[in-house]
């Protein structure tokens, strides 16, 4: 049987605003510990939620990025929990009326590519950061000591729920690479996951090739990339694969990967079923997005999205691998795009951004394209050395193809005739052995007529023009 | 200096005239709690520093303030000093009212006797086997034992009204969302105000208009809409009052309340207001199961904070995160919050939210439209505050739902938002009866007029008689 694997994701992104969700104190995650906190984030008693507008305006253009439905009427609920990362015992989440709802991202690939479901995108605020101190000798229960930083407590921090819609760990591997794209262009956040401001869960479950059904699933927690992510998830299809393979039945249940012991395996844990308690927000008014905002305002601000730039690349003729590659940075496509604009064909530009530009620790953003694009016309014309002196240079202000191309070798067949027709009839004999078959002699005359032009000739012209001459 | 009988205006004359200074004001009010307060315990504790030239004021204990150690009379708390202001107390800081001190109430605002204190109960001027009524009992009894000239308190289900009636003394709960929550420590945020509560309607007013208003640190406040007015009329002429019968005929009203209570509404005809009977059977008799079922969810979930983690009572050797937090929360708190914390998680649990918060909030729609749909036809309407006049300490302690039913008569209109004044309207075996008037939301004005109107014409003498 031929097992098709189905996987959905729980995306968490830190907004970058200035200040907390519901206070202001300032974002700062990273800062010396408990030094970004005030009587609101650190829940003194007494104290109430004053609500981020700026937090809020960038969770509805993200939702309206990812083509959601904006709801009327958004409400903040109340999330239960004891522990010492939640000062209030309570979270302040969203539960079932989020901001955003039903959207989807397009994934292009090969064969047209995938829409992704986006179940739902909502709005709360982080947990702060709890450090265990190891177990002292002889005790049972784990950590001699526990310290909380609460400083990341209460940064903004958006949850994004896809559908099962993902087939492979590759493709979720894209996806996340996509969806992160999407969220940095739109400026609202540095989605970084080495400083935590992007962090997700996978779940997976495989079934029957075309059956629809969904079976249980498990939830991987606590991947720190994306290839990381990905490995995982084939590990864990394989997994389950083998289980149902044998006859037995996959339980549901977590699996904490280690993110400093890449190669750990992961801890299981019995997935409990935990009663929140929800609690619509009291200290909170419900958020009413379409009076409040203009949302054909907000939708005009977006930046092209990601995921149509990547289409275009695509039908620009490109491979999946190059136009992704190029698609992470916009100043590389538009660099590529103004090489395309110049006339270079679409693969060898995408190369040269990928492979010259990248080499020469060029800054595509500062590369005078339309510039460039007249040397790399001329790439064969000119020796390598003026060609990598002039890549080296496309960034610097003021940087003109005109001074590199005077360099321009001999390429020209009406200079380089007189020279070969001189060197032939110097060496008759020679001429007359490379005719008679000896047409390793190609090599002489091309050394020759190198000579004689002091290299500035093309070789791929002197040896085409002296072939022609010498079998004529 | 009487302060027994000095109100908040003559005091405020008496510093603009020079006679007194803010100063001697604060010392003479010190004196008398000095004097006074061992008998009756309204004080949690008391501020030696007079900040400001205005006349003092006592603060109900859960009001925040910076450096002031501020408990909402919980041994959990103690020994907690905010590093904050209460909106409310800033409002009072800037209109120059030097803070006598901060006064008892039931652990965490969960009460009508005050009994409930975590640090021992307060009892009645009036006759000091008897309770004040609850929870702001401290701030009324210090009132009415001319401990200070005005007080803050706060209200969920009755929680200013009903313990001014008791006392003797006039309180108001006003509009939700008129007077900012910020800092206040939170019980049932959905329902908490704070209010005034002071010896005559006139000073309810002026305290009040010094309180209200828009607070960008609560998002659930709103500007007045029209600016508070001193009620000068004395008569009620134009009004009309409604007369639920649910409210003034409910089982429990002791008929020396109804008594007083009718000489009330016969004395309101007289100053002119048209009072008709009317009805409100949805709102009483759900009232009060809602209410319970509300208040304590949202007190389950504001009393999730108390976790030894950042501050307060922490209890010792506990062997891990979890029994430190259930050894503090049962050490830190008394029984009434434990009860409400109990009622409260078991109605929010999966499962049970929809039959219990759901439907409660569902009743509470209809009550409030039965409430809105009176204030078509109705200026005001016009009730009993309590069913009782002040009743022994220890009498309700071992049922807390006959403790539950001191709020019957104040929980309807909380439940819909609007504003109750409840003006002391006579004496009932020697014991204050109060009267409660509510009216719709933003009606405070109107409430302020008749109020005064009422209090002039029955001449209630608010100093409690065996201390004349």
């Amino acid at each position: 049987m031929s097992w098709e694997p189905v996987i959905g994701l729980e995306i968490h992104v830190q907004l970058k605003t200035q200040s907390k969700m519901f206070c202001r104190c300032a974002v700062g995650a990273l800062d010396a510990p408990n030094t970004r906190t005030c009587p609101i984030c650190l829940a003194h008693p007494g104290t109430l939620p004053v609500p981020n507008k700026q937090a809020i305006e960038w969770t509805i253009k993200l939702g309206l990025a990812l083509q959601c439905e904006i709801a009327e009427h958004a409400v903040f609920h109340r999330k239960h929990y004891f522990y010492p990362d939640n000062p209030k015992g309570y979270q302040i989440s969203q539960y079932d009326q989020p901001l955003c709802v039903g959207g989807r991202l397009r994934l292009p690939g090969a064969g047209g590519g995938d829409e992704i479901g986006i179940t739902r995108a909502h709005l709360e605020e982080d947990a702060a950061k709890t450090l265990h101190v190891g177990g002292a000798e002889g005790r049972i229960h784990g950590a001699s000591s526990s310290h909380v930083d609460f400083n990341r407590g209460g940064t903004p921090l958006v949850e994004i729920v896809t559908e099962p819609d993902l087939r492979s760990a590759d493709q979720s591997r894209r996806f996340l690479q996509l969806l992160r794209q999407t969220v940095v262009e739109l400026g609202i956040s540095d989605a970084e996951m080495e400083k935590g401001s992007l962090r997700f869960d996978v779940n997976v479950s495989v079934r029957p090739e075309g059956s629809g059904e969904l079976r249980t699933r498990t939830e991987l927690k606590n991947m720190n990339s994306f290839a990381f992510a990905a490995r995982g998830i084939e590990r864990e299809i394989e997994r389950q694969i083998g289980i149902y393979e044998s006859g037995g039945e996959v339980e549901q249940e977590t699996l904490h990967f280690d993110p400093t012991r890449e190669d750990a395996p992961p801890l299981r844990s019995k997935e409990e079923a935990q009663d929140y308690r929800y609690l619509p927000e009291p200290d909170l008014v419900p958020v009413e997005p379409l009076s409040e905002w203009s949302l054909d305002t907000l939708r005009a601000e977006l930046p092209e999205s990601p995921a149509a730039r990547l289409e275009r690349l695509l039908s620009a003729g490109l491979e999946l691998r190059d136009a992704e590659a190029l698609n992470t940075d916009l100043a590389r496509v538009s660099l590529f795009e103004t090489l395309l604009a110049a006339g270079i064909e679409p693969k060898s530009a995408a190369a040269f951004v990928l492979n010259e530009v990248t080499r020469h620790e060029v800054d595509p953003a500062k590369v005078d394209g339309a510039e460039l694009a007249k040397v790399l016309r001329e790439r064969d014309q000119i020796p390598r050395e003026a060609f990598d002196a002039a890549v080296a240079a496309s960034a610097e202000s003021g940087f003109a193809a005109e001074a590199y191309l005077q360099e321009r070798t001999v390429a020209d067949a009406s200079e380089l005739d007189p020279v070969i027709d001189r060197i032939l009839s110097e060496n008759e004999q020679q001429v007359e052995a490379f005719r008679g078959g000896k047409e390793g002699l190609l090599g002489f005359f091309v050394g020759q007529v190198m000579r004689e032009t002091q290299g500035k000739a093309n070789p791929k012209v002197v040896n085409e023009r002296l072939l022609e001459k010498l079998r004529a | 200096m009487d302060t027994l009988r000095l109100t908040a205006e003559e005091a405020a004359r008496l510093l603009d005239r020079g006679e007194a200074s803010s100063e001697e004001l604060h010392a003479a009010y010190r004196a008398a709690i000095d004097e006074r307060d061992p008998e009756l315990h309204a004080f949690l504790r008391t501020v030696d520093e007079v900040e400001g030239g205005g006349v003092p004021i006592a603060f109900k204990d859960l009001i925040s303030t910076r450096g002031v150690e501020t408990t909402a009379a919980s041994k959990i708390l103690a020994g907690y000093k905010p590093l904050f202001d209460a909106t409310v107390a800033t409002r009072c800081r800037d209109a120059g009212l030097p803070l006598l001190g901060k006064t008892n109430m039931d652990e965490f605002a969960m009460g009508s006797s005050t009994e409930n204190s975590g640090f021992g109960p307060t009892r009645n001027p009036w006759d000091p086997e008897r309770v004040p009524g609850g929870s702001s009992g401290g701030s009324t009894a210090a009132v009415a034992a001319g401990f200070a000239p005005w007080a803050l308190g706060s209200d969920t289900g009755g929680s200013i009204k009903q313990p001014a009636a008791l006392c003797g003394v006039v309180g108001l709960r006003p509009t939700y969302g008129t007077v900012s929550r910020y800092g206040i420590v939170a019980f049932a945020s959905s329902l908490d105000q704070i209010g005034p509560i002071t010896k005559t309607v006139r000073d309810c007013a002026l305290l009040y208009r010094t309180i209200a208003g828009r607070d960008p640190c609560d998002s659930t406040t709103v500007e007045l809409p029209q600016p508070v007015e001193l009620p000068e009329a004395d008569d009620l002429r134009g009004l009309k009052i409604g007369v639920p019968k649910e409210l003034n005929e409910a089982e429990g009203i002791e008929p020396g309340v109804t008594e007083q209570v009718n000489k009330s509404l016969d004395l309101a005809r007289e100053l002119g207001a048209e009072l008709e009977e009317c009805s409100l059977p949805r709102s009483v008799d759900f009232g009060l199961p809602c209410y319970y079922l509300i208040a304590p969810s949202e007190a389950s979930s504001n009393l999730a904070r108390y976790d030894a983690v950042r501050y307060g009572h922490r209890a010792e050797g506990a062997a891990d995160v979890r029994e430190m937090y259930a050894r503090t929360r049962d050490e830190g708190f008394g029984d009434e919050p434990k009860r409400r914390i109990m009622l409260g998680t078991y109605a929010l649990s999966a499962g049970f939210y929809e039959a219990f918060y759901g439907q409660a909030q569902k009743v509470r729609t209809l009550i409030k439209q039965e409430h809105d749909a009176l204030f078509e036809r109705f200026d005001l309407l016009v009730s009993p505050t309590s069913p009782t006049v002040a009743f022994a300490l220890g009498a309700r302690t071992d049922n807390p739902l006959a403790m539950y039913l001191s709020d019957v008569l104040t929980i309807p209109s909380n439940m819909a938002g609007m504003p109750g004044l409840s003006v002391p309207c006579g004496l009932s075996e020697g014991l204050p009866v109060g009267l409660q008037l509510i009216g719709p939301q933003f009606s405070e004005n109107t409430l302020f007029r008749a109020g005064h109107a009422l209090e002039q014409a029955l001449g209630f003498d608010f100093v409690p008689e065996r201390l004349r």
